[in-house]
């Protein structure tokens, strides 16, 4: 029997946000070029939901209201929502730290090969997504052929500076490709710098570790493997407190496509909303704190060295 | 004892810690042992839980095989490493074998004329 998350966190301040919120975590669209094994979101090219040029006004309003540090955009793939450019262009101007988390692949199909200088030239910071530094194992999470072409993404975004101008960082995504826990980050970073600079020339800033959610694709196919129970019970059994207060919904706030508000992505994923205003354009401009919402789901970021969209937390 | 259509089943691991229950005081000096032989060392996480895979293997207990292959991928390992980690258990299992054949013709070399 696993106990309801809520009941393992003793420090009450722990159930709520932090007095500052750092980052808008905004989700643009479920609309991807991809269709990962491992999506929460249930991404991919036949998704329809995107975020209104109207939505995207609210959050640049909140997130200047509001004085969030950082704009972390993601999706889907974010950069296949109409006005991607335009909130990208916005945020800068607001003088907020904007990030995107990119599939990369996207970077090489018609009509998106000129955003690698874009991002340079905005000083956009890029997360991207491998699973491994190995061809077979992150084609098989990703689908046939994405190692390569995320290779040759990388070495162009280091051709124009990343991963070596300190205005451009460049990460890495490494999540598992099954129903396992990450590995030590610090160890995992090492090894993928090794390899990825000795088998292909390309250098990166940081690798976050990320635990899979039981949530969305991932779920189902710990369902459809009947690993669900094993995974939940690992999860579980993996809890450090110490990951608690480290706990990226405590300094952020997520919103979806429509504007529907969240704790984060995970939460967006298992419809679980806000305790607080439901969608970003009920906001008013002045921040305000929140209990968190939690569900079982919320063990993936405190199982052992802890989790969150920048990596490990404990 | 109850009519089971296995000797080995999966749930049993979980129930290691009843190896405890009459013996405490050494199933915690084996636990704390246990503990501090995977701790990195000279050695790094990763090289350790191959090995146990490849020991596991050589040993022959689905119980560890189980346990050290979660192991193994849970320490940044892939199915090719893995993979050749077992081909080393086999190997020196099966060199182990063979080497024996130099006894055999030992024995032989003693028995002929």
């Amino acid at each position: 029997m696993i106990p309801p998350f809520e009941a393992r966190i003793a420090n009450p301040t722990l159930r709520r946000t932090a007095e500052r919120l750092e980052v808008l975590q905004v989700n643009v669209g479920r609309r991807c070029n991809l269709a990962c094994g491992h999506c929460h979101m249930e991404s991919g090219p036949n998704r329809t939901e995107l975020m209104t040029r109207k939505t995207m006004e609210h959050v640049l309003r909140v997130l200047r209201s509001w004085k969030f540090k950082t704009l972390d955009i993601t999706g889907g793939a974010p950069e296949m929502t109409p006005n991607f450019q335009w909130l990208v262009e916005e945020g800068i101007k607001s003088g907020a730290h904007v990030m995107v988390r990119s599939n990369l692949v996207i970077l090489n199909e018609p009509g998106y090969e000129h955003l690698p200088e874009f991002f340079a030239e905005h000083g956009v910071e890029v997360v991207a997504s491998l699973p491994y530094y190995t061809e077979r194992d992150c084609d098989r999470q990703r689908g046939s052929g994405t190692f390569r072409t995320v290779i040759a993404m990388l070495q162009k975004l280091n051709a124009l500076g990343y991963g070596r101008d300190e205005r451009l960082p460049l990460d890495l995504v490494y999540n598992p490709g099954g129903a396992f826990l990450p590995p030590n980050q610090a160890e995992l970073e090492r090894e993928y710098k090794t390899r990825l600079s000795a088998d292909f020339d390309v250098i990166f800033n940081r690798l976050f570790a990320i635990t899979n959610t039981p949530v969305g694709r991932f779920g189902d196919f710990l369902r459809r493997t009947g690993n669900f129970d094993r995974y939940r019970q690992r999860l579980h059994d993996a809890f450090n407190p110490a990951a608690l207060e480290g706990m990226m919904c405590r300094f952020q706030l997520s919103a979806a496509w429509d504007g529907g508000l969240y704790d984060c992505d995970f939460n967006q994923a298992a419809k679980l909303p806000v305790k607080g205003p439901a969608n970003i354009r009920d906001l008013g401009d002045v921040p305000e704190g929140r209990e968190i919402a939690f569900g079982e789901h919320c063990y993936a970021c405190t199982a052992g060295a802890g989790s969150s969209c920048g990596g490990a937390t404990a | 004892m109850s009519e089971k259509n296995s000797y080995y089943d999966a749930a049993d691991l979980g129930n290691f810690a009843a190896m405890g229950e009459c013996a405490p005081d050494l199933w915690e000096k084996f636990m704390a042992y246990y503990g501090a032989v995977f701790e990195s060392g000279a050695l790094t996480k990763r090289e350790k839980a191959l090995i146990a895979l490849a020991v596991a293997h050589a040993v022959q207990c689905p119980y560890c095989i189980d346990a050290y292959s979660q192991s193994c991928l849970e320490n940044g390992a892939n199915e090719e490493q893995m993979t050749e980690a077992v081909h080393v258990a086999c190997a020196i299992r099966g060199g182990a074998s063979l080497v024996h054949g130099v006894q055999m013709k030992n024995v032989v070399k003693g028995l002929s004329m």
